[in-house]
């Protein structure tokens, strides 16, 4: 555990517990997630990161304390949760399909505006919409409908949403799974330019993917935390090496 | 340009619907072909309403009959009341019970502006708490259409079963005057189409601002993927409460105006089967369009109307067999084949293949 824990602006976790029925998907995880790095969650299947993750949006009851910016988040209703600035991708991409880019971003960007101004129709392109377009990489594709994107193209109109709903921190589940190299090039790319200023907390599958970008990894195991630590320490983890790389896959992690 | 040109066409469609209803009609239709097409206004109406909640917000509103009957027995019973002169009671209650005095919550229908107030508030009420009930529990999909269905049964049973306060299935009846206007004269009749087809118009008005607002796309993004938008920070249940109360609201204005058009109200006009009836013409003109619902009411009205007349009992079974082959054959409506010859012509126009996508066909 190192110094970062204490950053003012952190979120979090303490003592996180989530069950179902009786089975402890997630039992006593503490956690903190700073702004400026890229912090991924790595761990086999069903070992709660997702859970994890659904638990600080409201999606999933949990027990135990989260709190950002000094509120306490458990016990928040999602849409709540989203104004405390704390938002999230699925692993699905989920845009709204019969809208187009620019519609999607706009909508996004509503929770900073009172709710009468629902009734007026959109004039002209917010600034914040406008630079989510240049960040995003898809001004151009401003007019199409979001259905018709290409699968990492709606991944990245996600995280502009995100962008636009000026989320302070961002939990994104599984971006680059079903993306091209070059797309993950260009998502890690994304991820870091946004990450400086914001709280960026990264589901991961690809080893790759967090090799390259990975500030901090922190990884689950069975509904705890395993490890935690810089792609390097985590590599050198006996833990980790066992109950998840396992010790013959130790040569390709460290290729 | 063309997208400037494309977002005024709207309005003028409205603007040449209002010129046929409020100066074509009446130019050329007889007084009681007239009054058939101020019913079918009224049903118009109703359908607006629907085409916002089920066609934009997903939500199948079954039970529409609830607020329709709101507005109409406010009326009825104010009309009711004016009919019989200060301080009367109506026949239907004399008969029933020459001794007993006017039940408590009539009284306040001898006013006329209570009335109109009762017509717009009471919807909203009903709606709110109806609406909050529902949307918070996230109750959705069929469950949502049989539980407004339901509603329609129990409101309509509940009406029947209070002969003393309701006039029960025979419904009220025998009214002579509509806010002083006698309704023997031709020419106030034609004055009462002329205020249907102002606030059907109207309605349609306030449906296009919101399709157009950011509330519109709001509603479209909550019917088509409501749990991300709880993600953006809002609460899917608002967006679909308020779609729900102006529905209401608009249900009620085209009961209270059926009021003095059919000169009857009973619960045969709200019940299950006529709210059935709301839905058949949205869904034959196009739920998720402008004008789908209205086209479509105003078709359905007719087709009832002329049908009827010529062949009594094969209408339902010509609504039916339009309402399989339409949802088979044109899921979009009829509204859909307008869009689709646009679009080809736009494709024309500009010189490129018409998109395959639709956004009405959701």
């Amino acid at each position: 555990m190192t110094g970062r824990h204490l950053h003012p602006d952190a979120l979090l976790v303490r003592d996180l517990s989530v069950s179902f029925d009786g089975f402890k998907a997630i039992s006593g995880v503490d956690v903190s997630f700073a702004p400026g790095e890229l912090h991924f969650l790595i761990g086999p299947n069903g070992a709660g990161k997702t859970t994890l993750v659904d638990a600080l949006t409201g999606l999933v009851r949990g027990t135990g304390s989260a709190t950002y910016g000094g509120k306490e988040l458990l016990g928040l209703r999602s849409h709540k949760i989203v104004r405390a600035g704390v938002g999230r991708t699925f692993q699905t991409a989920t845009v709204f399909e019969q809208l187009t880019v620019l519609q999607n971003l706009d909508i996004a960007a509503g929770l900073h505006r009172p709710a009468w101004r629902l009734a007026l129709a959109r004039r002209g392109v917010p600034t914040a919409v406008e630079e989510a377009l240049e960040t995003i990489g898809l001004s151009e594709l401003r007019h199409r409908p979001a259905g018709v994107l290409a699968h990492g193209q709606k991944q990245w109109l996600e995280i502009g949403m995100l962008l636009v709903q000026d989320a302070r921190v961002m939990f994104l589940d599984e971006t680059v799974a079903g993306m091209s190299a070059d797309e993950r090039a260009e998502t890690g790319e994304l991820l870091r330019r946004i990450g400086r200023d914001r709280t960026i907390v990264v589901i991961e599958h690809d080893m790759d993917f967090v090799r390259n970008h990975a500030d901090v990894v922190t990884v689950m195991h069975a509904g705890r935390v395993l490890a935690e630590g810089s792609v390097a320490e985590i590599q050198a983890n006996e833990a980790v090496q066992e109950v998840y790389l396992g010790r013959t896959v130790k040569g390709s992690v460290d290729a | 340009m063309i997208t400037r040109l494309k977002s005024s066409l709207p309005l003028l469609g409205i603007a040449a619907l209002a010129l046929a209803l409020l100066v074509v009609a009446p130019a050329v239709l007889s007084d009681l072909r007239l009054n058939n097409l101020a019913k079918y206004c009224c049903w118009a109406m109703v359908a607006v309403g629907i085409g916002l909640t089920w066609g934009r917000g997903g939500m199948l509103v079954m039970g529409q009959g609830v607020f329709f009957a709101l507005g109409a027995y406010a009326m009825g019973m104010h009309m009711q009341l004016e009919s019989v002169g200060d301080g009367g009671i109506p026949t239907f209650m004399i008969l029933y019970d020459p001794l007993a005095p006017l039940p408590a919550f009539w009284e306040p229908f001898r006013s006329g502006v209570f009335t109109i107030a009762m017509i717009v508030v009471a919807p909203v009420v009903v709606a709110s708490i109806l609406g909050f009930a529902i949307f918070k529990r996230r109750v959705k999909g069929a469950y949502f259409a049989i539980l407004t269905q339901a509603l329609a049964v129990a409101l309509a049973t509940l009406i029947s079963g209070t002969i003393k306060y309701t006039g029960g299935d025979t419904g009220l009846s025998g009214f002579t005057s509509f806010f002083g206007y006698t309704l023997d004269d031709p020419l106030n009749r034609r004055l009462i189409f002329t205020i249907t087809a102002t606030l059907l118009i109207g309605c349609l008005v306030v449906v296009w601002q919101l399709y157009r607002s950011r509330f519109g796309e709001l509603l479209v993004a909550t019917r088509d993927a409501e749990e991300r938008v709880r993600f953006l920070g809002y609460d899917p249940a608002n967006v679909k409460l308020v779609a729900f109360v102006v529905a209401a609201v608009m249900a009620s204005i085209g009961g209270a105006m059926f009021v003095p058009i059919a000169g009857i109200m009973a619960p045969k006009s709200m019940d299950a089967a006529a709210s059935i009836f709301f839905i058949a013409g949205v869904a034959l003109g196009g739920r998720a369009a402008l004008f789908g619902p209205v086209l479509g009411a105003l078709a359905v009205g007719y087709g009832q109307s002329t049908l009827s007349e010529q062949w009594p009992g094969t209408w339902i079974y010509v609504l039916g067999l339009l309402f399989v082959v339409v949802t088979i054959a044109l899921p979009g409506g009829i509204a859909s084949l307008a869009t689709r010859g646009a679009g080809v012509m736009a494709g024309l126009l500009v010189g490129r293949r018409p998109s395959h996508r639709k956004a009405a066909s959701a």
